[in-house]
């Protein structure tokens, strides 16, 4: 499965305040520990509401709210997305990072239902993915 | 509560949460716990014996103490402390052990000492001893997929026997045998040295293709777990990649994996029927996965040197993912990167999928003329691909007569009535479509 985790601005991170060099090579190391593990898809940081922007609908009408947003606890100042088996291992994961001063860091599962499960039909195999099987197969004959 | 013991919340954790946070943390720890161990007392059976007792130790205090800080390094403390038991208790032992018990016993006495800091910088090392050795060509390759399942990728013997539809005890049987396989045949615990190592390294890639394909061609069952033995593979090929980033296969392997995984939910209509590549939702298709694939593509290609056969597969793949429509396919690169691949392995299916390509490049009558140069290859035979495709070219030069007779021939080869009944609804529709889509590879 796939977790979105969504780490929380704090008022450093909204003024704009970028983490010390301890915490930053901490941050590295962890990230680090991600990707040999397997687990890391992707990772990003966000620049500060004040760069942001938002939209919102009413009927037809489209109104743009210029940034920065006052609610610093629900805004987001960086995710990662994590391949993890569940949603156990992820909280394990987390809880190694290197966040510190009531930093909360939410997980989120993310919907991927339609991936695998049902579709997986005994007997419904794609031409194509065999061909590769054999390709592979014959490849080691071969080689 | 101990001084070193975090405290999950206020109240005590229920056993049942300490389980599941323990199944999480061996998941994480073990293959690097095993690794460690393995090093240290030179028998991987012995290392996972005592990484199992200290995982038994964990779920008895856990429950009562919580989670510890570190619980990798806890779990390699308690190893140790049962290595060491192990050792005082039996009388004879061999010089290696002798030695192995004065440091332990050292260490027993200081526990903050060198040997903790020593031990991390091996890891990287250590879990790349394990990789090769899980994946030794003294192995049967079934047996190299059980014990790297399980013991790099952390799975149980249940989970594995589940993915691969084999009685549990079957699956325990084959890890028991492959451990004293190993054992007999003295298998150092090593990375390769330069003389094996390109042999060596093909054998891992080869297991993780395996448990790929055992996942994305799902022969049988309908559990969640074959699906999930995709993720699996990619989780180890990428571990791989970190651990051996100077290999460009590596990359090329992952690079072939997450692309191909970036078609999954693409592969299946809503009545659970395969859709063909060129007629798949490209929207569909997983663009992270492919961004990834790409990139692990051209972290081989700058590493500067001779490309292999997946990074070859890859690249072909990768064709198909940066086209954002059918018609936007990159025939001519692929067909140039079958060419090569067909240098580094000749093989009669390359040679087929090669004049599929050659067809949608230059025409069908250019990739007939391949496909007829195939006819009499015996290891073509029986195999119900070659007539489709010669199908295909035929319908395309208006021959629907002889494209008929190709699709009854290859509908008679099919493995499956899934595939039989959709060769012979093709050969029904022949005459009135006078143009069928390709099945690209």
């Amino acid at each position: 499965m796939r977790v979105l985790v969504i780490v929380k601005a704090s008022d450093e991170s909204e003024a704009g305040i970028m983490p010390n060099t301890e915490l930053l090579s901490a941050m590295g190391n962890y990230n680090e520990e991600l990707v040999k593990a397997g687990v890391m898809l992707m990772g990003e940081g966000l620049a500060t509401s004040a760069e942001g922007k938002r939209v919102r609908f009413e009927g037809k009408k489209r109104t743009v709210i210029d940034g920065p947003f006052a609610e610093t606890k629900e805004l987001i100042a960086g995710f990662w997305l994590w391949q993890v088996r569940s949603m156990n291992e992820a909280v394990e994961w987390l809880r190694r990072a290197p966040f510190d001063g009531g930093t909360e860091v939410e997980i989120r599962r993310v919907f991927e239902a339609d991936d695998f499960g049902e579709e997986f039909t005994p007997e419904l195999r794609e031409q194509e993915e065999r061909v590769w099987t054999q390709a592979s197969e014959n490849a080691k004959r071969n080689g | 509560m101990d001084a070193g013991v975090r405290e999950r919340e206020a109240e005590r954790v229920s056993e049942a949460a300490a389980r599941e946070a323990i199944d999480a943390v061996w998941r994480i720890e073990s293959a690097r716990l095993i690794a460690g161990l393995t090093r240290m007392v030179g028998d991987l059976g012995m290392a996972e014996d005592l990484a199992q007792d200290a995982l038994v130790v964990a779920l008895e205090k856990w429950p009562e103490s919580g989670v510890p800080d570190n619980p990798g390094a806890w779990l390699m403390a308690t190893a140790k402390h049962r290595a060491l038991d192990h050792f005082r208790r039996s009388r004879m032992l061999d010089r290696r052990h002798q030695d192995l018990k004065v440091r332990l016993e050292a260490e027993h006495r200081d526990p903050e000492g060198e040997m903790h800091a020593a031990l991390d910088d091996f890891i990287g090392d250590d879990l790349l001893r394990l990789v090769f050795t899980t994946c030794h060509p003294v192995l049967a390759p079934e047996a190299r997929v059980a014990l790297t399942l399980r013991l790099l990728g952390g799975l149980t013997t249940e989970e594995i026997a589940r993915a691969f539809l084999v009685p549990v005890k079957t699956l325990q049987q084959r890890i028991v045998r492959a451990k004293r396989t190993l054992r007999e045949a003295r298998v150092p615990f090593e990375v390769p040295p330069p003389t094996e190592a390109g042999e060596r390294l093909e054998s891992v890639l080869e297991v993780i293709y395996l448990v790929f394909n055992e996942g994305y061609t799902a022969t049988a069952g309908e559990d969640w777990v074959r699906p999930a033995l995709c993720q699996e593979a990619l989780r180890l090929g990428r571990i791989v990649a970190e651990l051996a980033p100077e290999e460009p296969e590596v990359h090329g392997l992952v690079a072939l994996m997450e692309i191909q995984a970036s078609r999954l939910r693409a592969r299946r209509g809503p009545g659970g029927e395969p859709v063909l590549l060129m007629d798949q939702d490209r929207a569909r298709w997983d663009h992270l996965l492919i961004r990834r694939g790409l990139a692990a593509l051209e972290r081989a290609e700058a590493l500067g040197r001779p490309l292999g056969p997946y990074w070859l597969q890859g690249a072909i793949a990768a064709c198909h993912a940066r086209a954002a429509t059918p018609e936007d396919t990159d025939w001519e690169r692929i067909v140039a990167l079958y060419d090569a691949l067909a240098q580094v392995f000749p093989s009669p299916v390359v040679e087929l999928n090669r004049a599929v390509g050659v067809a949608m490049a230059y025409g069908p009558e250019a990739g007939l003329e391949l496909v007829e140069g195939l006819v009499a290859e015996p290891a073509l035979e029986g195999y119900h691909w070659l007539p489709s495709v010669r199908a295909d070219l035929l319908a395309k030069l208006g021959r629907y007569g002889e494209a008929r007779a190709e699709l009854e021939h290859a509908a008679s080869l099919a493995r499956n009535e899934t595939e039989r009944t959709l060769l012979l609804e093709r050969a029904d529709g022949l005459p009135q479509d006078a143009l069928i889509q390709g099945d690209g590879p």
